[in-house]
């Protein structure tokens, strides 16, 4: 298939044109070790050192306040854990019901091994409940960890305030901001975080590398004990390429980001209010207002997710959905059965995610060959008759 | 991505007798929008007592559509006692398999037939078949105790795949172990091997468990086995028929044969194959 319409950004992104080039020459020409005492080794250090400086100017922080890491999920683990241990005595965690795996396994995981885990409701549009999370902050409360912005909803979450309720208890405030980073103005000085993850390969950098933000003086303890590389808060010889690589993705999204986020909001808006328009019984899930610019899930009601991706997939169309069939778990999505979605519509709901490589005329591709597929699927169904529901 | 076959992704894209018919002979529905999939067959018969035509509406991911489809083309031309015969295995095989994950489409298939069946016969539904065991999918334990009698369901997680039982919170996990172990005990009445085995009674056994667990399985497939000797605790046999020539024979041999011996007989066996 040559001809791809990619829109499910949330769940990787291209490597930039831009990016590649700039992490070419450290594969087969500057490989050296950057712990090397030799110039050849040394130079590929000074270049990590320039990505370090990128990656903490994207969300204005300090440059050795960034750790490399191997992704997301590894940023989300080191935070929690570094909690944890530099808080033996605390035995409470806050989190919120609508975690990407990375966060809500790892609780999950905790609350087995003896930790209380308190889990922030949110409501029918996907925001969280403030008052759940004032309510349960307690004197051994180690981490309160809440993600800047939903994957699935694209809902973004007020952390500032979170953060500074956490750390009026003296807990830790981590937030996954895997889904906010380039997308969305994210600035370290201007809230009360601790930690914050984030990752390469959402935003055009390649997989396998992300960053952990520490802020200065919040007690940490490594996740991976080995060397002496990131200053020995992780051990581990360094993704040399792929960390120049997201060196170079935080600059262009640092130097871009309003001019390209307005354009991908503007192309979002014309897909969600089309798809709305044009196709009866769809319905958006999420925060209108306050959400990611590039994000739209929307559920169609009466079909399921899977036969639409398929589908869709057979024009070149890449999105993805909530439904249980995709996921090879039988019941829907956390995020979505979290914000009360019915399990009916839930079963037919479709992520979209853009990017700035979108254009368009994909949007207006999508836009011409989805409703054939919905309107198609609903004839199939049982539960469909002409313009209305039959049953339920 | 799900790894569908060919025959499943053509009858999920070119759907075969989609719709209702009007005054069918029989209809059944089963699941529901909220389980995430639901199907609705409907059969008319000829004047000879043959299914002239079948039609289906699903909701439901591709392997469910796919399923449907295949079901109504399987029912056409056949009598009622022809079609109640098909399983939900009959329909994954007429698709080229499915994935595990997704066996309870085709098992969507043979209930909704059950149901179509008894609806032309004029058979009330059975008011409560058994006892619900998972609250999520409303699943009872007479149909958790069919599929794992009829698929030799040996984990919770086979049930859920074809049942979608305990595929949700999770509580009825240990009901539904409790389930699979019981029918187990009550197929093979006299599981109790004794500590030390004769030879002779060694022998007896792996001869029995041939005979009446594995022929049986392997002739689904065109193929037989027979026992060529045994010495110690190695078991030499000679795959026949399509066993004989079939590629992964030593998958069979070892997965399947060599791990059935050990689970009846005794643990310390190996399965040699003598060509």
């Amino acid at each position: 298939m040559d001809a791809v319409i990619y829109m499910d950004n949330n769940a990787t992104t291209r490597v930039a044109p831009e990016v590649f080039e700039e992490m070419a020459p450290y594969f087969t020409k500057y490989y050296g070790n950057p712990s090397s005492m030799h110039t050849f080794g040394g130079m590929v250090g000074r270049q990590i050192s320039k990505a370090r400086e990128q990656v903490a100017s994207l969300i204005n922080a300090a440059p050795e306040e960034i750790i490399f890491t191997s992704c997301g999920t590894e940023s989300d683990s080191t935070a929690i854990w570094a909690a944890l241990a530099s808080n033996p005595s605390k035995k409470h965690i806050i989190t919120t019901r609508v975690e990407h795996p990375a966060v809500k396994n790892l609780c999950e995981h905790l609350e087995k091994t003896g930790y209380r885990v308190s889990w922030v409701p949110v409501d029918h549009e996907g925001r969280l409940d403030m008052d759940y999370v004032n309510d349960h902050l307690a004197e051994d409360t180690a981490i309160v960890s809440v993600m800047w912005a939903n994957n699935e909803s694209g809902v973004i979450f007020p952390v500032d305030r979170i953060a500074r309720a956490a750390a009026e208890r003296g807990a830790v405030f981590h937030t996954d901001a895997v889904q906010a980073v380039g997308k969305i103005p994210v600035d370290v000085k201007a809230t009360a975080v601790n930690m914050l993850s984030l990752s390469g390969h959402k935003i055009h950098a390649p997989k396998g590398v992300g960053a952990l933000y520490v802020r200065k003086g919040t007690k940490f303890s490594p996740f991976l004990i080995g060397g002496h590389q990131e200053r020995g808060r992780r051990g581990g010889t360094e993704n040399t390429a792929s960390i120049i690589g997201l060196g170079k993705a935080a600059e262009m999204a640092r130097t871009n980001l309003t001019r390209d986020m307005a354009r991908i909001r503007a192309l979002r808006d014309k897909l969600e209010t089309g798809i709305l328009e044009n196709i009866p019984h769809a319905l958006l899930n999420g925060d209108k207002e306050n959400r990611l610019p590039n994000t739209v899930n929307i559920s169609f009601e009466y079909i399921e997710g899977e036969a639409i991706l398929l589908m869709m997939d057979q024009m070149g169309i890449c999105a993805s959905s909530g439904s249980a069939c995709t996921s090879g778990s039988l019941e829907p999505s956390h995020v979505l059965r979290a914000m009360g979605v019915p399990f009916t519509a839930a079963h037919g709901s479709i992520r979209f995610s853009l990017s700035i490589y979108n254009t368009e005329e994909e949007i207006d591709f999508v836009l011409e060959k989805l409703p054939p597929v919905i309107d198609r699927l609903r004839r199939m169904s049982p539960f469909w008759k002409e313009g209305s529901c039959k049953v339920q | 991505m799900w790894e569908y076959t060919d025959k499943v992704k053509d009858h999920f894209l070119n759907p075969r007798n989609v719709g209702e018919i009007e005054n069918p002979d029989g209809v059944g529905e089963v699941g529901s929008m909220a389980c995430g999939d639901a199907l609705k067959l409907f059969f008319k018969l000829d004047a000879d007592g043959k299914i002239e035509d079948a039609r289906f509406q699903t909701f439901g991911c591709a392997s469910a559509i796919a399923s449907s489809s295949a079901l109504t083309e399987m029912l056409k031309g056949k009598t009622i006692d022809e079609a109640e015969k098909i399983t939900n295995e009959d329909i994954a095989a007429y698709l080229g398999g499915l994935p595990k994950e997704k066996m309870h489409c085709s098992v969507l298939g043979r209930d909704a037939l059950k149901k179509a069946v008894m609806n032309y016969r004029g058979e009330a539904p059975v008011a409560s078949d058994g006892e619900v065991v998972c609250e999520c999918f409303g699943v009872t334990d007479r149909q958790i105790e069919k599929a794992v009698r009829e698929n030799n369901l040996k984990t919770v997680e086979d049930v859920t795949n074809y049942t979608k039982a305990g595929g949700g919170c999770g509580n009825c996990h240990e009901k539904i172990r409790e389930i699979i172990d019981e029918v187990h005990q009550k197929a093979t009445p006299a599981p109790v091997v004794p500590k030390k085995m004769t030879n002779i009674e060694k022998i007896k056994l792996i001869e029995e468990t041939l005979e009446r667990e594995i022929k049986p399985a392997l002739r689904k497939d065109g193929g037989s086995i027979e026992l060529v000797d045994v010495d110690g605790n190695t078991v030499y046999v000679r795959l026949t028929g399509t066993c004989a020539v079939c590629a992964a024979s030593e998958l069979t041999l070892k997965n399947y044969v060599e791990a059935t011996l050990r689970e009846l007989v005794t643990p310390e066996l190996t399965v040699e194959e003598v060509r």
